[in-house]
């Protein structure tokens, strides 16, 4: 798989470099894989982001995954126990989140930039689903809860130098997903900077999906909800009354 | 060999699953009960989230107390008289309580509402439990022949009904309230309510302890068969290939669990029983009170 991936790029390097980038196109990029496909024994996996560039520049690459909203909740404790007081939920969060580049960020781009592009953890848009009568500065603690837990659960990230330069022109990053990567389509979007302002940028969209019977079952129990439930208990009902069978005393 | 779960969308070793569903197993044919209250804390313990793990124990229990009661059948120790009438309660206290149960979920209180239960009930149960059999045990030599059961206030309840496997002529509506409470408690906590049922059906209802065991297993079947397909509906929570793998382990562990516990006296295995019981819910309790380590808590809505 390993040397596959590696012939796939060490072949795309030389196809990209062999052909001289066009003027219009001071930018290319492309992955090892366009797919994730989480299977039965999925752990995890990465994906090999490559391309090529028309001159010296500075690379930031955004990973990012389908929105979808998430509640936060904070804890106080009474009378001992430690109870879930408020909440808040936000809306439009990214299930997955990562900023790669070859330099830390702030050398790169100016803040304005990365707030425009969303380029950075601090700079994602992340809003309260419904009107809210927190205080702007406990909202602004449920959110760093929340990219703090998300980066501990390994699904934000955030990496200079993980962007690699061959030289001045051809660059190669490694994604990586850990074994809970939520599924949806995914966007990889590649910026090429210089002189502090985004010369160019390329996006590429990476799908991860559930293959494979895990799959079926999943897809099952969502859109079949009452039906899959008749089926789980019959299902565990037979393995529970054939599982009596070999001790049966004659 | 991990094993992704489709449902709990998280990848578990599945031979630690297996091991696990024939410790709880083994435990469970020891002491004849569905073992449920031990499986749910130990599969949040791995890595399950809670609703995940709730309602894949209710699944997993399904196939459990067939194995067991289909044991009890041969035998005739089943009154079905007494298990339809506590169905009746138990379906109608299931609804309640996965109807509870996505109100937690919603309000973000299920994490601590299983725990406090956890913690109350079986605090409750096993001390009960415990002091009835060293008692027992103290008091084996010279123990007093006792009547049936007492009289008091519940048998001039009126509905009365006869169970005739269990040679009792009660009020229909104690099994069906007890059924009813058993069924909430299954919906909410993914246990059988066996630790519950089964003392309740001793000391409450005077049911024959031969009877006891098989009847309860009967119906725990039709009880969490009616969970299993709420939560799966409601809230979606029901991971079948966990369910399964712990069914593996589960059924194994019973039969030899249960060879192990012919060895034993009564006393012995409810005072084993009662220790283990109260075990668990010192834990959760302790648990509780512990600062966690983040004091924010982040989920999908």
């Amino acid at each position: 798989m390993r040397i596959r991936v590696a012939s796939f790029l060490l072949a795309s390097l030389l196809a990209s470099t062999a052909l001289p980038v066009k003027a219009d196109q001071p930018l290319l990029a492309d992955l090892s894989d366009h797919l994730i496909a989480i299977t039965t024994g999925f752990t995890g996996t990465s994906v090999v982001l490559f391309g090529a560039t028309d001159g010296p520049g500075d690379v930031v690459i955004v990973v990012r995954g389908p929105e979808r909203d998430m509640v936060v909740r904070h804890a106080h404790r009474i009378a001992g126990i430690w109870i879930n007081t408020r909440q808040l939920t936000f809306a439009g969060v990214p299930s997955y989140y990562a900023v790669f580049s070859n330099r830390p960020l702030d050398d790169v781009v100016p803040e304005s930039v990365q707030a425009l592009h969303q380029i950075g953890l601090a700079n994602l848009r992340m809003q309260p689903a419904t009107p809210t009568a927190l205080a702007p500065e406990e909202v602004a603690d449920f959110r760093n809860a929340l990219v703090e837990d998300e980066r501990h659960a390994g699904i934000y990230n955030e990496d200079a130098g993980k962007v690699s330069f061959l030289g001045d022109r051809l660059f190669r990053a490694t994604v990586d997903f850990p074994s809970n990567v939520p599924t949806g389509t995914y966007f990889i979007e590649v910026l090429l900077i210089r002189d502090k302002t985004v010369i160019s940028g390329q996006t590429t969209p990476l799908v991860v999906s559930q293959i494979g019977i895990d799959a079926d079952i999943g897809e099952f129990a969502r859109r079949r909800a009452l039906l899959y439930g008749i089926v789980a208990v019959v299902v565990a009902a037979m393995a529970g009354y054939l599982a009596t069978l070999p001790f049966r005393r004659a | 060999m991990d094993i992704y779960l489709p449902i709990a969308a998280v990848s578990l070793d599945g031979i630690v699953l297996l091991i696990l569903g024939a410790a709880v197993g083994f435990l469970s044919g020891v002491f004849g009960i569905g073992g449920g209250f031990l499986l749910t804390p130990l599969l949040i313990l791995i890595g399950v989230p809670h609703p995940i793990a709730v309602a894949s124990s209710a699944n997993q229990l399904v196939g459990a107390s067939v194995s067991g009661a289909v044991a009890h059948w041969r035998r005739g120790n089943v009154d079905i008289a007494m298990a339809v009438v506590m169905l009746i309660g138990g379906l109608g206290g299931s609804v309640v309580g996965v109807w509870l149960f996505g109100l937690l979920l919603r309000w973000g209180q299920v994490d601590l509402f299983i725990s406090l239960a956890y913690a109350i009930l079986l605090g409750m149960v096993g001390s009960l439990m415990l002091v009835e059999s060293s008692r027992a045990l103290l008091h084996r030599r010279t123990a007093v022949p006792r009547r049936l059961h007492q009289h008091n206030w519940m048998h001039g309840l009126p509905f009365k009904m006869r169970f005739r496997r269990s040679k009792l002529y009660i009020s229909a509506l104690l099994p069906l309230v007890l059924g009813f409470a058993v069924g909430v408690i299954s919906a909410v906590m993914g246990v059988g309510g066996g630790f519950v049922m089964v003392p309740a059906m001793i000391y409450i209802l005077g049911m024959p302890t031969s009877m006891v065991p098989g009847t309860s297993l009967f119906q725990i079947i039709f009880v969490a068969a009616a969970v299993t397909v709420l939560q799966a509906y409601e809230n979606h929570t029901v991971d079948l290939v966990l369910a399964l793998i712990l069914l593996v382990g589960g059924v194994i562990g019973a039969q030899l669990g249960s060879r192990f516990g012919a060895k034993l006296h009564a006393e012995q295995l409810r005072a084993g029983l009662a220790i283990l019981v109260l075990a668990v819910a010192v834990k959760l309790a302790f648990d509780l009170t512990v600062t966690p380590d983040a004091l924010y808590s982040v989920a999908p809505l």
